[in-house]
């Protein structure tokens, strides 16, 4: 019984996760993330309702670097979530599932995510930090 | 003359039909939170470098506290909604995955209750 031309399944320990693979991992690692995330939120909200005193020791801590990365974090996660998300919404619909169509689109949802990450801080220094 | 197969009859487990709504639900929330994650997160980037009356007045008008609290039920019930899809794939035991879920349920209801409360405070004007 030969079984040398066989396909196999990927031993995952020695081979390279193609492009859709890797972002669909990411998808469920940005979402439980931003789950956690949402904690910081409620903190934030929590902060701003107590008053100016607690609310001003919460935006501190926001604008401290540890702080600014977590939101940098925050933004590029909810951002990519939310294009692959749309993404995930075009394929409930049965498109774009060649293979040529989902390797396009992966890149496309990386290009919109950094893009987006970047234009929300290039907006926020310009009307959050000049007012 | 039964549809169902031999296997399901034996084990008189047919489908609960919960799974579609789950699945439902999950797009539902998504599609809302298209527009209003988008319109928070710049809110937020602009906000987080604002001061205490900048925020207040922001967060706390009519329109604002309405659609962070539409964001923040679709945000949760869908962060609910996507853990226990994570757990039901990666947690083995029946036992811990139903403990994880409850707990992780619970939890995110604390937190949305939470939150929906500071905000009406805000918008209340406390």
């Amino acid at each position: 019984m030969s079984s040398n031309n066989r396909p196999l399944s990927p031993h995952l320990d020695v081979y390279r996760l193609p492009l859709s693979a890797l972002l669909s991992v990411v998808h469920r690692g940005t979402g439980g993330f931003l789950t956690i995330g949402t904690i910081a939120l409620v903190w934030w909200l929590l902060a701003l309702a107590g008053g100016e005193e607690s609310f001003n020791s919460a935006q501190q801590f926001m604008g401290s670097f540890i702080g600014r990365l977590i939101l940098l974090g925050w933004t590029f996660a909810l951002f990519f979530h939310l294009s692959n998300g749309i993404r995930h919404l075009v394929w409930d619909a049965g498109y774009c599932f060649e293979k040529e169509a989902v390797e396009k689109t992966s890149y496309i949802v990386l290009g919109v995510s950094v893009f987006l990450t970047l234009l929300v801080w290039i907006v926020a220094f310009f009307f959050g930090a000049g007012a | 003359m039964s549809l169902r197969s031999p296997l399901g009859q034996a084990k008189g487990l047919g489908s609960a039909k919960e799974g579609v709504h789950h699945w439902w639900a999950q797009r539902v929330t998504a599609i809302a939170l298209i527009p209003l994650t988008v319109w928070f997160a710049f809110k937020v980037a602009v906000l987080s470098m604002s001061d205490y009356n900048t925020v207040i007045e922001c967060i706390g008008s009519p329109w604002s506290a309405a659609l962070i609290v539409s964001l923040i039920v679709a945000a949760f019930y869908h962060a609910a909604l996507g853990m226990q899809v994570i757990y039901e794939d990666y947690i083995g035991g029946k036992a811990m995955r139903i403990f994880a879920i409850m707990a992780t349920n619970l939890l995110l209801f604390l937190l949305a209750a939470a939150s929906i409360i500071a905000v009406v405070r805000i918008a209340v004007g406390g």
